[in-house]
């Protein structure tokens, strides 16, 4: 056990265990079905014999010597008195029964039938694999259950038919198990390649068992209850019924008993034995517990979601996480996450003790599990771990000393990961540094909603203490929110100000024109910028002013605004805001390309303090200045009003011509067309221009100095299209890409009349939701609303696991030193990456200006 | 045979759509392999029926050096080893 040795799988064969085999690695026979003796000590030849392995503490194994877990555990064996089908074996007895002959035992082919296929088999193996061998085997045996005459020996073969679960019936007779083994062992190796077997690892007689394995005591322990009583594993309990049966029928066979009795006893070890390896066969009364629940046995403990396989292979679990609830703080750094006490009381961070930090650590060890900051558990030097209780407390406090781990709770600027499911790019999961806060969620700032795709409408997620110094420098040095800042995709910062905070500094920018020294440093301190000194030392100040105070003082930018007007050009110069807004344009997650430029010159971490800042101070100027938006921000003056009026009524004229055209059939259709399509084409295409139209004369007309405006202008939040439909008109509801035409015979609703396709029985929608919608388009309103909701619940897992399977198959792809793109295997998937062998997120928008960085080096 | 007749009618090459396609002679393959120390199983693969390729009457192994446009590079060359169909 102590020198391990390591080797490389090169294959993995499957195969059936022989006799033999199961006889060779037994360490024991079982022959009686008892387990302990009256001093409770295993019996000797029982279940829980201490050759198959020890259970107790202080017992030493008879095979190994070793003591309780020291010893794998060994295999024992029970024979059996009579022969038993193997129940996961019940089809393939079956097909070769069928598929060879009663007196010869060989298959019902001719030989060079047989040569053939083998043949076949190979190459079919060859070309499309062993799935594509197996299905062929099918085929074939499929082909021969009707071959009455053996080719071989001309013998007459019988009809069989299997009585599920177990039993077999040729002509309404019951072929016993021991014939059955008796024509399985004529079956010869050859044909038995054909059967699908490799006669190599396994002989088709060995699937009717004579002898049973019977797996180590380790795999099936037994519990000892608080009252002392022994409880004994449910695998246990089936292989003592198999014993004791098994014991029966030895006697009764012996004794020369009935033949009745013999066969009675011979279906119950059946029974016992295929509830054994699966206690849930269609046709078999599962076997149960005396309180009636169902015995776990090996086939229930192998398969299905809470299986071994998908449970604790797949399904593993990590320690030092933590789960919960997400809401925002914006006056957190970008790159922490606020950990409610409570969780920062349970997770731990090792720290080994040194003669330098031992007083240091002594300290939380002195404040114990239940006071933060303290520690939950030591480890001495060989590796024992000890809880920290009131009682352990002062003993623990004495005995550490250089050389122990302490394990002490979460403390500010400890590394955490955070991940949020789906985890689809990379910035779905990013080192924060801690930071404990009161409250029982976790804490982020709303700049880093946008790369995990978080929202706070009750969304958890997940966090993960690295508890190596080569896992916490990893994560800080790779997945820290600052190297994760530009996105791979797209080459923009993947995060920045949003919502409030874009409104905010429009405002500051775009508004506020007069503001004492004063004020302006209020606004600094409120979102805890402390650092005034770039304020400049003037009477009256402007928000540019403010603004430009968190800038870098060296820092030269030039881009255009959201709305693409002159004046709202951004124009910086050493670090001053002369001219422009600052918008999502400029400061948007996906978008800012000020932020990239900052990214570039200063680095990613000016860059993180720099958003944080700009953050918050829009959020303090909202919060100083107040913002409120109202319905009546959609109030068009009457003017207004009266144009939009004027284009939905001259739209509905030309819909009118449009239908009488139509209806002469004299319309001029598109190519490929019919007349009926081209007119619907026509018609919306005349809706949506209407649409649009008013949807102008809005933006046009409405008040940029309402809150609502401010909020579509700075790319805060909303659209000119959601402007429009509030405050003009709705426009045509399509349902697939058509005018709805869904409903009764010809015709959407009761209160139109049949084949009007006019704009209003269609589905167009003239008044906007602030006049108020009539009843049928209300309905049509709604028709479109549920399809797009049935619509977007239904795509989204159908997509997610469209993405799940690509971002699998590409998951190994790399760029490799030579620039090439590669797979695992290293075949060659593309020569250069992306065909120009420019890294996106390190160039701007995917191009390198060479002129620009000429200039640079020349003009400086 | 028909077929092939039938085939070699229309010229894929002068097709616009269709990316020029040249056969590299053995020392080019053997300094292209060299270059990116692979073999030709390590390429990305073109049938030996590939109408594209027919006319330089193709061997297994042989590799095809293929140009054309991109989006992202205007123009770009990739190699593909001729396999059997």
């Amino acid at each position: 056990m102590q020198d391990s040795v390591f080797k490389q799988i090169k294959s993995i064969q499957f195969g059936v265990l022989s006799p033999k085999e199961i006889k060779k690695v037994a360490a024991a026979k079982v022959v009686t079905p008892e387990l302990y003796d009256k001093e409770g000590y295993p019996v000797d030849g029982g279940l829980m014999d201490i050759r198959l392995g020890v259970i107790d503490p202080g017992l030493r194994c008879k095979t190994c010597g070793y003591k309780l877990k020291e010893c794998p555990g060994h295999f024992g064996y029970i024979e059996l008195a009579r022969p038993i089908i193997h129940i996961h074996f019940v089809a393939m007895v079956l097909n070769i029964l069928r598929c060879s002959c009663r007196e010869c035992g060989r298959i019902l082919l001719s030989q060079d039938k047989i040569d053939l296929y083998k043949e076949q088999l190979d190459a079919l193996e060859e070309e499309n694999g062993i799935e594509a061998r197996r299905d062929y085997i099918k085929s074939i045996l499929s082909s021969l259950k009707t071959t009455m005459k053996c080719p071989h020996c001309t013998a007459r073969q019988q009809k069989i038919a299997l009585e599920k679960p177990t039993t077999y019936m040729e002509n309404e007779k019951r072929i016993s198990p021991i014939e059955i083994r008796t024509r399985l062992e004529k079956i010869n190796d050859d044909d038995c390649i054909v059967f699908g077997i490799n006669p190599k690892v396994m002989r088709p007689e060995w699937i009717v068992l004579t002898l049973l394995s019977i797996p180590p005591v380790t795999m099936r322990p037994s519990i000892t209850l608080e009252s002392g009583e022994r409880s004994e594993d449910d695998l246990t309990h089936k292989l003592g019924d198999i014993v004791r049966i098994n014991q029966r029928l030895f006697e009764n066979i012996n004794a020369g008993a009935p033949e009745i009795i013999i066969e009675d006893l011979w279906d119950l070890l059946q029974y016992h034995v295929t509830t054994f390896f699966d206690n849930a066969v269609a046709q078999l009364p599962p076997a149960r517990h005396r309180s009636g629940q169902p015995l776990k046995t090996i086939s229930e403990r192998i398969k299905s979601k809470e299986g071994r396989i998908r449970h604790n292979l797949a399904g593993k679990r990590t320690n030092f996480s933590a789960r919960t609830v997400i809401s925002p703080d914006p006056m957190i750094e970008l790159n922490e996450v606020g950990v409610p006490k409570e969780i920062a009381m349970k997770l731990t961070v090792p720290e080994r003790v040194t003669e330098w930090n031992m007083e240091y650590l002594k300290k939380f060890v002195e404040k114990g599990a239940k006071e933060y900051p303290g520690a939950n558990y030591i480890i001495r030097p060989d590796g024992k771990k000890k809880k920290i209780t009131e009682e352990t407390q002062e003993q623990l406090l004495e005995e550490v000393q250089p050389g122990y781990l302490v394990e002490r709770h979460l403390l500010d600027g400890d590394v955490a990961l955070f991940n949020r499911q789906p985890s689809l790019h990379r910035m779905s999961m990013m080192c924060h540094k801690v930071r404990v806060l009161p409250g029982r969620t976790f804490r982020i700032s709303p700049a880093v909603c946008h790369p995990y795709n978080a929202d706070f409408d009750g969304d958890e997620m997940n966090l993960h203490i690295p508890q190596t110094e080569e896992a916490r420098s990893e994560a800080e040095i790779l997945m820290q929110v600052q190297t994760q800042l530009i996105s791979p995709r797209y080459g923009l910062s993947v995060m920045g100000c949003m919502q409030d905070s874009i409104g905010g500094l429009y405002i500051l920018t775009k508004e506020i024109e007069s503001l004492t020294k004063g004020e302006a440093i209020d606004l600094l301190y409120g979102a805890e910028i402390t650092d005034t000194s770039r304020v400049p030392d003037k009477k009256v100040l402007t928000g540019k002013d403010v603004f430009s105070a968190i800038l870098p003082a060296d820092f030269n930018y030039e881009g255009s605004a959201k709305s693409g007007a002159e004046e709202d050009h951004v124009i910086i110069k050493n670090g001053i805001l002369e001219q422009g807004v600052i918008d999502s344009a400029n400061m948007g997650s996906g978008k800012g390309f000020l932020l990239r430029n900052i990214r570039k010159k200063y680095g990613a971490d000016y860059t993180l303090g720099f958003l944080g800042n700009s953050l918050r101070l829009g959020i303090q100027v909202l919060l100083k200045k107040g913002f409120s938006a109202k319905s009546a921000d959609e109030d068009m003056p009457k003017e207004a009003n009266d144009q939009i009026k004027k284009i939905i009524d001259e739209s509905y004229v030309k819909a009118d011509e449009l239908i009488a055209v139509f209806r002469e059939n004299k319309l001029e259709t598109f190519p490929g067309k019919t007349q009926a399509e081209t007119m619907e084409l026509k018609m919306l295409e005349l809706l949506n221009k209407a649409r649009n139209e008013t949807g102008k004369i809005v933006s046009q007309y409405a008040n940029k100095k309402t809150a609502t405006m401010k909020m579509v202008l700075s790319g805060a939040r909303g659209n000119l299209i959601n402007l429009a439909q509030m405050a003009a008109c709705v426009g045509q509801q399509a349902l697939r890409g058509s005018r709805i035409n869904k409903g009764y015979k010809d015709r959407t609703l009761s209160c139109f009349d049949k084949d009007d396709i006019r704009p209003d029985a269609r589905g167009f929608i003239a008044n906007s939701f602030k006049s108020g919608m009539k009843p049928h388009e209300l309905f049509f309103m709604s028709m479109t609303g549920r399809d797009s909701l049935m619509d977007t619940a239904l795509r989204t897992p159908k997509s997610g696991y469209l993405y799940r399977r690509l971002a699998n198959a590409l998951q190994d792809v790399k760029v490799e030193y030579d620039g090439t793109v590669r797979e695992a295997s290293g075949k060659i998937i593309q020569f250069e990456y992306g065909e120009d062998g420019i890294d996106v997120s390190r160039s701007e928008g995917g191009r390198i200006d060479v002129k620009r960085i000429v200039n640079k080096v020349i003009g400086e | 045979m028909a077929k092939e007749a039938k085939l070699s009618k229309f010229d894929v090459s002068k097709h616009t759509l269709v990316p020029k396609h040249t056969k590299l002679s053995e020392s080019e393959k053997k300094t292209l392999l060299k270059k990116y120390n692979i073999t030709v199983k390590e390429l990305p693969k073109i049938l030996i029926n590939d109408p594209a390729i027919i006319r330089f009457d193709p061997k297994v192994n042989d590799v095809i050096k293929i140009e054309r446009g991109s989006h992202t590079a205007r123009s770009s060359v990739f190699y593909r080893g001729v396999v059997n169909a």
